[in-house]
C-alpha cells in the first residue's frame, strides 16, 4: 500500500471513506455501473485499504460520468464520486499521463457535437 | 424592469444559440433585463470536485465578481454552467482554504468571497417573474400535448449546493409545462444522465444511457422532451436512436408567448 497516495487522494477528495456502511447504493444507481470494472463502492473500500494504484491503472476512472447521483443517494454522505476524481487527478496529473489529446480532437468531432462536450472531456481526462 | 448579469458560455454561441437566442426574446417579453458581461471566458463544462483544483474553478469566480461588480443576480441557462458555477460559489462561500487561494491569485480589488446569487434561468422564471404570470402571457398554449422534462444529471445535483428543486421528485421543469399549457410527462429517467461527454470515447455507453431516457420518457406518452443542456440535446437526439421530438425548453416558451414560429407542428 502507498500511504502517500491515499494521503493525496483523501486529501484531494475531501471524503471520509471510514462513513462508509457498504449497503452498495452508490454502484446501485450508478449508470456507468456495467462499464466500470471497479464499482463506486469499491473505489471508496479500495481507497480505505490504501490500495490505489490497481484504480489508477483501471479504466473505470474515465467511465464515471460525474452524474453525482452516488452523491446525492449515499445515505451516508460518503460522495464516491469525489474519490473517482481524486483517484483520477492522481493518474493524469502524472507527467505524459493525459487520457485524451487535442491531435485526436478531429476525428472525433461531428456537425452537431457541442463545444461542451470537448471541454468538459478535457476537464476530466487531462491536465 | 429586473436586471440579471447573463451568463451564456461557450456553446450557446456556437451549437446551441437557439437556447441563447429564445432565452434573451423570451426575457425581454417578460420584463428581465439581460446584461452579458463583456470578456466572459467559458466556464470548462464539468465542476472539479477536488480540492486541490483551483486554476480550473477561476473562470467561474470572474464571472461570479463581474455580476457582483454589476450589482446583480447572475443567470445561466446551460446545465452545465449553471452545475459549475452554482458548486463554485458554493466552495467560494464555505472552503476559506479554497477562496483565500483563489482571491490570492486573481488579486481583486476587493475579494471575492461568495456575494453573488446565482439562478438557473428556469429559477428566474419561478421565482423573479412567476409561472402565473407566464401564464397570462401565453398566447399559444400547447394545448393537448404531452411534454416529458429532461432534468439529467446537472440541474439538480448536488441538491444540498444547487438548491433548486427536490433532486428525486422535482416539479420545476412540470409547473413551467403547465404555464406553457401543455401536460407533464412523469417518467422514471428523467434525473438520470444522459452519457454526457462519454460519448467522445464511448458511443457504446451513450447509446445505451440517452436510449434509456428516450424509451423511458415514449413509454409514459410524450410527444415531445424538453431540456436546458445542449450536451443532452446532442446526446438525445444523435445517440438514442429514438425519433421522438428533443426542444431546448427555451424554444417551447418563445413559441407559447407568440415569439417564434411553431415547433410542433
Amino acid at each position: 500500500m502507498n500511504k502517500n497516495l491515499k494521503e493525496q487522494v483523501l486529501r484531494s477528495s475531501g471524503v471520509n471513506v471510514l462513513k462508509c456502511m457498504r449497503c452498495g447504493k452508490c454502484s446501485g444507481t450508478c449508470p456507468s455501473y456495467d462499464e466500470m470494472e471497479y464499482h463506486p463502492h469499491q473505489f471508496v473500500y479500495m481507497v480505505e485499504k490504501g490500495d490505489i494504484e490497481t484504480l489508477m491503472k483501471s479504466d473505470s476512472i474515465y467511465k464515471c460520468l460525474t452524474c453525482f447521483a452516488c452523491v446525492e443517494r449515499c445515505p451516508r454522505g460518503v460522495e464516491p464520486a469525489k474519490v473517482v476524481e481524486a483517484v483520477r487527478l492522481a493518474t493524469v496529473r502524472q507527467q505524459g499521463n493525459n487520457h485524451l489529446s487535442p491531435v485526436q480532437i478531429p476525428d472525433m468531432l461531428d456537425d452537431d457535437l457541442p463545444q461542451q462536450a470537448i471541454v468538459t472531456a478535457f476537464r476530466k481526462y487531462a491536465k | 424592469m429586473e436586471t440579471f448579469t447573463y451568463y451564456p458560455g461557450c456553446t450557446l454561441r456556437t451549437k446551441a444559440k437557439d437556447l441563447d437566442s429564445y432565452a434573451r426574446s423570451c426575457a425581454q417579453a417578460l420584463g428581465i433585463a439581460l446584461e452579458e458581461p463583456s470578456d466572459w471566458q467559458c466556464c470548462g463544462g464539468a465542476y472539479t470536485t477536488a480540492k486541490d483544483e483551483i486554476a480550473t474553478k477561476l473562470s467561474a469566480v470572474r464571472t461570479l465578481n463581474a455580476a457582483k461588480q454589476a450589482g446583480n443576480p447572475l443567470v445561466t441557462v446551460c446545465s452545465a454552467c449553471h452545475n459549475v458555477i452554482k458548486q463554485t460559489n458554493y466552495d467560494i462561500s464555505n472552503d476559506e482554504d479554497m477562496a483565500s487561494k483563489v482571491n490570492n491569485y486573481l488579486k481583486l480589488d476587493e475579494a471575492y468571497t461568495g456575494e453573488t446569487t446565482v439562478y438557473h434561468y428556469l429559477e428566474m422564471l419561478r421565482d423573479v417573474v412567476g409561472f402565473d404570470n407566464i401564464k397570462a402571457k401565453v398566447v399559444k398554449p400547447f394545448k393537448g400535448k404531452k411534454i416529458a422534462a429532461y432534468y439529467g444529471c446537472l440541474l439538480l445535483r448536488p441538491a444540498k449546493v444547487l438548491a433548486m428543486d427536490d433532486p428525486e421528485n422535482p416539479v420545476i421543469m412540470e409547473n413551467f409545462i403547465k404555464a406553457i399549457g401543455g401536460t407533464p410527462v412523469i417518467y422514471a429517467q428523467r434525473n438520470e444522465c444522459c452519457g454526457g461527454y462519454v460519448t467522445l470515447e464511448d458511443k457504446a455507453q451513450a447509446q445505451k444511457r440517452s436510449s434509456n431516457v428516450m424509451n423511458s420518457a415514449a413509454d409514459m406518452g410524450a410527444d415531445m422532451i424538453i431540456t436546458a443542456c445542449p450536451l443532452c440535446l446532442y446526446n438525445l437526439k444523435k445517440n438514442s436512436g429514438s425519433d421522438l421530438p428533443v426542444y431546448y425548453f427555451t424554444e417551447l416558451l418563445a413559441e407559447a408567448l407568440g415569439l417564434k414560429e411553431d415547433t410542433n407542428e
